[in-house]
């Protein structure tokens, strides 16, 4: 559990972070909170002979609001975003869910743009973010672009973001209706055995708007358009639940590891998004 | 003077048994004062790392190290090859077998060391390890017993003859190639027919999976060879210091009193710091070979992968009653999978332990176990995890199966044990597995936790539960787990308990100070027990001085009188004793001193709290303090100068420590998940020492339970690849996973024991797991469940409800 040797980098903004990135390309990785990369490295199973750490450029650092928009900076973390008051006013699944990564220790260190960059099915952001219809800034050499959550994440750990890209922030739109993050873990300190986010937006009765998506159940996070459109215009009962579930079911693949076989994967998503839409509606 | 001071004050004064006195460890260990192994830095001092195998099976066609060799820091790189001319390459293990200190040609579980290589620093080391090429061919993987005892395919190449034939193993013949031993206690005919010819016959086959101990701080050790003196000193995360230091001797040459074997502080045993390792040889030999010191620490995925597993038994029982309950026999057979070497650490001629306290707490007049050893491509181990040699093991054995009889016959599990609970006029008991009891009162301890929880109040809400489940109103079920386990610990007798021929007996030696106060010394070491404060406390009582004024020191093999360490709750029940005898020896002179000084016979004074008292005249004494003070400075005919005494303890009995416990939880049927809404431990340890001590052992033997019986296991897949090197799936409960414990207890003394003490530290984690379980496997038992094996994590919970039908 020692890692190879490496050069450690600390920029003080981001036109020294893409300086460094440019000179060394594959060879250099950012460092945000740590909790993935590090252990990649003292596992050896991550070759990173330059470290780029990015805890000193103040760019990167804050949370705000404009016009019911939210911004936040890739290294603003989980604590950060539990303790901000507007936030937890304008988007309360933010909050929801980062209670539910890990413990204290980790969310002090841990940060949004790590969790949502580094494209590990298993960390509970990225999810999150589909589920915002988040949108994140990149910020390369040819200068910044944005990529839909939606459209980020291609396979473990394989993302729309270059090499040579850093993600700067995420930012979405304060979600209107009821939201819920309901995520089922083995112990604390755990990844998902199945986790889901969903936002619901109630009129007269009925769903008008719904959006779902599922965690740690396939190599990506998984938004399931079938699932929120199989709640629209429906009451939300036992019925409509039952249908959004089949749907998430038809778009998830889980995989077997330590937390069950298959089965059990699809059986524990059905009953977590179950709960998540029930709390959601009931907040609606 | 009139004494102004009551005797209650003066006792109080004293700190004696059975006070809560806070631990005396605790400041240095909250501060990070403490002094582990790793915080041992000497000048000059190398450090070791392992290259492992990553294979579980395989042939080694060639090493090659020039590359480690040629990294800049980079000192030695050993291998078997090197070891070999010292007749180091293999070590005896104790448990009578032999295990490759660096793979000999071929590897037999993942993770065995290969080379070991030595480096100015840990990081040039492990960029080493890196850098040895090593070549392997594959062999074909047994990680299942029961398939290990029918292949062609041979583990142990050097256990069969040129001929093929087999030799016999250290406990005896063996059946096939990869088979260790057989074990038998017990009369096999005899139980055979009462089972035949019973009224009632309940039969279950139960895993108890593999597992570790886990301990906070992993294995490791600095060896430092003096060769201007010739003097080895080694630190070490060693539970037996002195063991370690006669066993160093024999395979070194190394003459004993050259060896200086210390157990610093330690951060955890459950039995993974009982056994030698290859760690511990290499680095003695990279010491003596570069003379100066060498410093090996395990990581983590190290210390879960290869050193010292626990438990995986695969246990099959038979157990048979009358119509009306009464149990008349037991029959259990083990399939015990050792790994690729038996490096089980138990008593010589205990090749299974204590598993043959398997009849239980319950009098079973007829019993037969036979355990069969077997050889797979896993690690060694088979320590006692928290708990004497296979006691958990026994204790869930007897525990699921009184659950599974209840279910045969229908009845109550909590009446069926109360009927079959070996009686208090009953003690000493002979068990038909050969153990002789020494003391117990099951039905007060059993009914007072009944008493204590509303156990029929509980069943009542539990048919409750069942029939709104039926009735689609709830998702949950309520499990309600029983357990009632008797222990034996303290080992033990020299007479039929040595480890590699050393006597399992322990020792103390007390050196009173001049002015009152004094330092005794144990065999024993602690890991966390509390002994410093516990030991004191023993001390305190039996000498008469404040146990603040009493220092514990133990773990330093030039100074502590020999013992054989802190294992199988073994320190109170014979350190504790030898502690108790030599203050009585201190307590023997210090009257001959007293009646002198007072000028009285030596039977006119008598030992009260701190002093002694001339009888009938109590204003006439003389404290402890002046006694102490007396005895060094004053010329008294006829005694010789100093108040100094050691005691060897070799027990005459085990001790047996019992307890009650009931656990209640509700289970989601759909998530598998588990909320333990009650557990209630109840303990009879005897004589209590310190009972804030005790609260702290139950309250982590019961986590430790928990995790053991909740998830907490060590997974092979079908190439025998571990599946849960890291604390990400090896489940160590944090204060999030952990209920609510309440702690309660009687008190029924060893009657051998000098202050009655019987151990406590295994007894939750004993108790515990079969109580989890067993409330686990009793929320399904309406819905027609027998027995569902550990661990239970949330898939298997799932699955027994998805096989049970109640996910429609």
């Amino acid at each position: 559990m020692i890692p190879a040797a490496f050069e450690y980098h600390r920029p003080k903004d981001m036109e020294g972070v893409l300086a460094v990135l440019k000179e060394h390309g594959d060879d250099a990785r950012v460092l945000a909170g740590g909790h993935s990369l590090i252990p990649m490295m003292k596992l050896r199973m991550a070759d990173v002979p330059h470290l780029i750490d990015l805890q000193d450029v103040e760019t990167l650092r804050g949370i705000c609001m404009d016009a019911g928009t939210v911004h936040i900076g890739a290294m603003v973390t989980q604590a950060e975003i539990i303790a901000n008051d507007q936030l937890a006013q304008a988007a309360p699944i933010m909050r929801e869910a980062s209670l539910q990564i890990a413990d204290p220790q980790v969310r002090y260190m841990g940060t949004v743009g790590g969790n949502v960059a580094n494209g590990d099915p298993g960390n509970d952001m990225p999810g999150l973010m589909q589920c915002l219809d988040a949108t994140f800034t990149l910020v390369g050499e040819e200068g910044e672009r944005t990529v839909k959550a939606r459209e980020f994440y291609e396979a473990a750990y394989m993302t729309a973001r270059d090499d040579e890209e850093v993600l700067t922030s995420v930012s979405f739109a304060a979600p209107k209706g009821g939201s819920a993050y309901e995520k089922q873990k083995r112990k604390i300190g755990d990844y998902a055995t199945a986790a889901a986010a969903v936002i619901l937006e109630k009129s007269g009765g009925t769903c008008s708007a719904a959006s779902i998506a599922m965690t740690n159940l396939s190599d990506t996070p998984i938004w399931s358009e079938a699932a929120g459109a199989a709640l629209i215009g429906t009451a939300v009962d036992a019925a409509a639940i039952k249908a959004a579930v089949a749907a998430m079911l038809g778009d998830i693949d889980p995989a077997e590891d330590n937390r069950g076989p298959i089965e059990f994967k699809r059986h524990a998503a059905g009953v977590i998004l179950s709960r998540a839409i029930a709390r959601a509606w009931d907040r609606a | 003077m009139k004494d102004e001071v009551t005797r209650e004050e003066r006792v109080d004064a004293l700190g004696g048994m059975g006070c809560k006195r806070k631990r005396v460890e605790d400041a240095r260990f909250t501060q990070g004062k403490g002094n582990y192994v790793d915080d041992i830095k000497l000048p000059g001092m190398l450090f070791g790392d392992f290259v492992r195998s990553p294979y579980a099976h395989a042939r080694i066609k060639s090493i090659d190290a020039s590359a480690a060799l040629a990294l800049d820091g980079v000192i030695a790189v050993l291998t078997a090859d090197d070891l070999r001319p010292l007749g180091l390459h293999w070590m005896p293990t104790l448990a009578g077998d032999k295990q490759m200190v660096l793979a000999d040609g071929k590897v037999l579980f993942q993770g065995q060391e290969v080379a070991y290589v030595v480096a100015k620093d840990r990081y040039i080391a492990a960029d080493a390890v890196e850098l040895v090429e090593v070549e392997y061919e594959d062999l074909p993987v047994l990680v299942d017993p029961f398939e290990a005892m029918k292949s062609d395919v041979v583990l142990r190449e050097d256990l069969v003859g040129e001929d093929g034939s087999l030799p016999d193993g250290a406990h005896g013949p063996r059946k096939h190639h990869n088979h260790i031993f057989t074990w038998e206690a017990g009369e096999k005919e005899a139980t055979k027919q009462v089972i035949d010819n019973a009224d009632v016959v309940a039969t279950e086959t139960m895993y108890y999976h593999r597992t570790h101990p886990c301990p906070l701080e992993t294995c490791g050790c600095v060896a430092s060879m003096d060769k201007v003196n010739g003097k080895l000193t080694l630190w070490g995360t060693f539970q037996a210091p002195h063991a370690i230091r006669t066993v160093v001797s024999l395979i070194s040459g190394i003459e004993e009193h050259n060896i200086r074997v210390i157990s610093p502080d330690i951060g955890g045993g459950f039995g993974n710091k009982v056994g030698a390792y290859p760690g511990y040889v290499c680095s003695v030999v990279a010491s003596i070979v570069t003379g100066v010191p060498v410093k090996w620490v395990e990581d983590r995925m190290e210390n879960l992968m290869t050193t010292a597993f626990a438990r995986d038994y695969w246990m099959t029982g038979k157990i048979s009653a009358t119509k009306d309950g009464k149990i008349t026999g037991l029959d259990c057979h083990v399939t015990a999978d050792h790994g690729g070497f038996d490096a089980c650490a138990d008593p010589t001629k205990f090749p299974a332990g204590f598993m043959n306290i398997c009849t239980g707490s319950y009098d079973i007049p007829t019993a037969y176990l036979a355990v069969d050893g077997v050889y797979t491509n896993k690690a060694p181990g088979g320590v006692s995890y928290r708990c004497s040699f296979r006691v958990t093991e026994a204790v869930y054995f007897i525990e699921r199966m009184i659950e599974v009889l209840a279910i045969e016959l229908d009845m109550d599990a909590a009446e069926l044990r109360r009927i079959n609970f070996i009686r208090k006029d009953q003690f000493p008991y002979k068990a038909a597995l050969g153990w002789e009891y020494d003391s117990g009162d099951y039905h007060t301890a059993w009914d007072k936790a009944l008493k204590a929880v509303d156990y029929d109040g509980l069943r009542a809400e539990q048919a409750q539960r069942v029939e709104d489940f039926k009735a689609g109103k709830t998702r949950k079920l309520m499990g309600i787990g029983l357990t009632h386990f008797t222990e034996i610990v303290g080992a033990g007798p020299v007479k039929n308990c040595d480890i590699l021929g050393l006597g399992m007996f322990d020792s103390c030696e007390i050196r009173i100070h001049p002015t009152g106060s004094a330092i005794a010394r144990l065999g024993t070491i602690s890991q966390g027990q509390g002994h410093a404060t516990t030991f004191a406390q023993i001390l305190a009582t039996e000498i008469g001085l404040p146990a603040d004024s009493i220092t514990i020191e133990e773990g330093d093999t030039d100074t502590a009188p020999y013992g054989l360490g802190t294992y199988g709750s073994r320190s109170t029940p014979v350190a504790g004793a030898a502690t108790a005898m030599a203050g009585r020896k201190i307590r023997a002179k210090a009257q001959m001193i007293a009646a002198y000084l007072l000028e009285v016979h030596d039977d006119d004074v008598e030992f009260d709290v701190d002093r002694f008292v001339v009888k009938g005249a109590p204003e006439k004494f003389k404290t402890m303090k002046e006694i102490a003070f007396a005895a060094y400075n004053q010329a008294i005919p006829g005694i010789e100068p100093g108040l100094e005494a050691v005691s060897y303890y070799d027990p005459p009995n085990m001790t047996y420590p019992f307890g009650a416990y009931v656990c209640v939880m509700d289970i989601d049927v759909d998530t598998g998940e588990v909320d333990i809404r009650r557990f209630y431990a109840l303990d009879d340890c005897g004589t209590r020492i310190n009972p804030m001590i005790i609260e702290g052992q139950v309250h982590g033997g019961l986590t430790e339970a928990l995790a053991v019986a909740l998830g907490q296991e060590i997974a092979y897949d079908d190439m025998g690849n571990v599946k849960t090197g890291t604390l990400m799936d090896f489940f160590l409960p944090t204060a999030w996973e952990v209920p609510n414990y309440e702690t309660d207890h009687t008190v029924t003394p060893s009657p051998h024991h000098p202050i009655g003490a019987k151990g406590v530290g295994e007894s939750p984690h004993v108790g515990g797991v079969p109580c989890f379980s067993n409330a686990v496997n009793d929320a399904f038992r309406a819905f027609g469940l027998r027995h569902t094996h550990m661990p239970h994590d949330h898939w298997r919970i799932w699955k027994t409800a998805n096989q049970l039908g109640l996910h429609g």
